[in-house]
């Protein structure tokens, strides 16, 4: 394969989508409006310490921001007629899924840095020079990650937009409960614990209370380990299944 | 002698080779061992009743279906092996307008210059010519969502053209389409292939791939019933010659029995009568006016249309 043909396809696709999707209410809605009210349904009426919680809650906006779109990028373009050009263009459907999957990560980044610039004003953050690096590395690797999961999702979906959206809350809703974000993984035990360690969120919400000073399960470095191994899962299954769907709906 | 991405020195002759081309889904036989070739710079067409195998031949034939069987080469390059450096040569402008309808004109010639790696002053420098073209400079800027189903199939012409591609795909370009942008595009077609390029067209109007193409490959039932050039086939069907006659006031068509008249169709004003013997034909039609005194308008004499060619032949596989 031609990469230098390869890494163009991916990065215009990122950019495409970047132009057209970003703009649209429902990914504002489901990336943005929705871990804002799951956080305040945890926190209001409740004593409890917001610093402790905040990474937990930084966790959870990249996980909804970064794997917002990609579920829905590929159904809206399957019922517009898009897609279908797409792919007679110079590309492929493993750049297309790249492409797709940087383009939420750029989206998530943005967003999380925004709540963690919101969340420094208003909270006495302990984040020390040597953790920047560790922080920024894990909101890339966690964004790349979620982003490639909601492209996972859509993969195998047709052109109906709602049914990709039942699939992705089936989905991500189960993993916010089991991944440490109301109740950092140190503090879960047996099965509860174990199912956590399945969840490539609860390696970002312990990176996260690592790099801001708090008790982590495993060494961060583990954990983006783990997260990179994720992303490569979901980016290799998103291929494959998108490759033998593609004329799902057309 | 195959060179390495394994085409002969005839393969590079041609724009498109297909070779044995199959496709089947979920053991409904779609496509069953298709081939023909295309040469550079020809006008092609394919044609073929709904359900022919023709959309599936053409998404083979573009990159988005993977032939069960059968090899693709687009100027010699292997589709299968190459797909990037193939599609790079191609230009494909699906049956409806699929262009994003949340950017303007302008930025979906641009997003589409950039796919084909255009450089930005380049692809700019294209969009602007391309707009002017397809009369659409005083739209450049407004989102294609505020435009009618003829300016958004004149701004997906655009995107398939903007990188000067070697071979350009049409699926139904002018369906639905009104009158002048039918004319637009098939103007722009027409002088992308007097340039030199390689046109691939699908269609229902056989009068227009009568008119547009060197060459058509009829398909039916998967299969291909025949590749020649329209009027060859014409030609082929001689027997099938008729008489256009139009009277002026009402006349039936059980009025005319000569016994050398196959069948007769009426269409508007005017009755189109197939027959064997033209003259004699027009002797009964003259014998009729003259015993009903009526006055004719228009009276011609016709070959065999590449419809009634189609429908021979298709007809003969059904």
């Amino acid at each position: 394969m031609n990469l230098r043909l390869a890494v163009r396809g991916a990065l215009v696709t990122a950019r495409k989508d970047i132009r057209i999707y970003y703009r649209k209410a429902p990914v504002y809605i489901f990336g943005l409006v929705l871990p804002l009210f799951l956080f305040f349904a945890f926190f209001v009426g409740r004593d409890l310490d917001l610093q402790r919680y905040f990474p937990g809650f930084l966790a959870m906006t990249i996980f909804f921001t970064s794997s917002s779109v990609g579920p829905l990028i590929i159904p809206w373009e399957k019922q517009a007629g898009n897609f279908e050009r797409l792919l007679t263009l110079p590309v492929t459907v493993p750049m297309i899924v790249l492409g797709d999957t940087l383009a939420g990560t750029l989206f998530g980044t943005l967003i999380s840095l925004i709540i963690l610039g919101v969340g420094s004003l208003f909270l006495p953050l302990s984040i020390g020079l040597s953790s920047v690096l560790g922080l920024a590395a894990l909101f890339f690797l966690g964004n790349l990650c979620f982003a490639a999961l909601g492209v996972l999702i859509s993969s195998p979906a047709g052109r109906v937009p709602s049914n990709v959206m039942m699939l992705s809350t089936l989905v991500r809703f189960p993993l916010i409960f089991i991944s440490g974000i109301f109740t950092p993984l140190v503090e879960l035990e047996g099965s509860a614990r174990t199912l956590g360690m399945l969840s490539p969120l609860s390696y970002l919400s312990d990176g996260l209370n690592g790099v801001m000073g708090q008790e982590t399960l495993v060494p961060i470095w583990v954990g983006m380990l783990v997260m990179a191994a994720f992303t490569l899962v979901f980016l290799v299954a998103a291929s494959l299944v998108l490759e033998s769907k593609a004329m799902k709906g057309l | 002698m195959a060179d390495q991405n394994g085409s002969s020195g005839d393969d590079l002759e041609h724009s498109i080779s297909a070779e044995g081309l199959s496709k089947s889904f979920h053991g409904f036989q779609a496509v069953d061992g298709v081939s023909f070739q295309v040469r550079k710079g020809e006008f092609f067409g394919i044609l073929g009743p709904n359900g022919a195998g023709k959309t599936t031949t053409i998404r083979m034939l573009t990159g988005v279906l993977k032939p069960d069987q059968g090899r693709i080469l687009i100027d010699g390059i292997d589709l299968r092996r190459d797909a990037l450096a193939a599609k790079q040569r191609m230009g494909v402008i699906p049956e409806v307008g699929t262009v994003y309808t949340d950017l303007s004109a302008r930025e979906n010639l641009e997003l589409f210059g950039m796919y084909y790696g255009l450089s930005k002053p380049v692809r700019q420098e294209r969009a602007t010519q391309m707009l002017k073209d397809l009369e659409l400079h005083d739209r450049a800027d407004d989102l294609v969502k505020t435009f009618s189903k003829g300016m958004k199939q004149r701004i997906s012409i655009g995107c398939a053209m903007v990188h000067d591609p070697s071979v350009l795909f049409l699926d139904e370009p002018t369906e639905g389409l009104d009158v002048q942008s039918r004319k637009l595009i098939l103007d722009r077609v027409r002088a992308m292939n007097a340039a030199g390029c390689t046109v691939v067209i699908t269609t229902h109007n056989i009068e227009e791939a009568s008119r547009l193409c060197q060459r058509v490959c009829i398909i039916n039932k998967g299969q291909v019933v025949t590749v020649d050039s329209p009027e060859h086939l014409k030609s082929t069907f001689e027997q099938t010659r008729s008489v256009e006659v139009a009277f002026e006031g009402q006349v039936s068509c059980q009025e005319l029995s000569p016994s050398c008249m196959l069948r007769v169709e009426e269409s508007g004003d005017k009755m189109r009568i197939f027959t064997s013997d033209p003259d004699r034909t027009i002797e009964e039609i003259m014998r009729l006016r003259d015993e009903r005194g009526l006055r004719i308008l228009s009276l011609s004499t016709l070959g065999p249309s590449l419809e009634d060619v189609f429908l021979k032949l298709t007809e003969a596989k059904r």
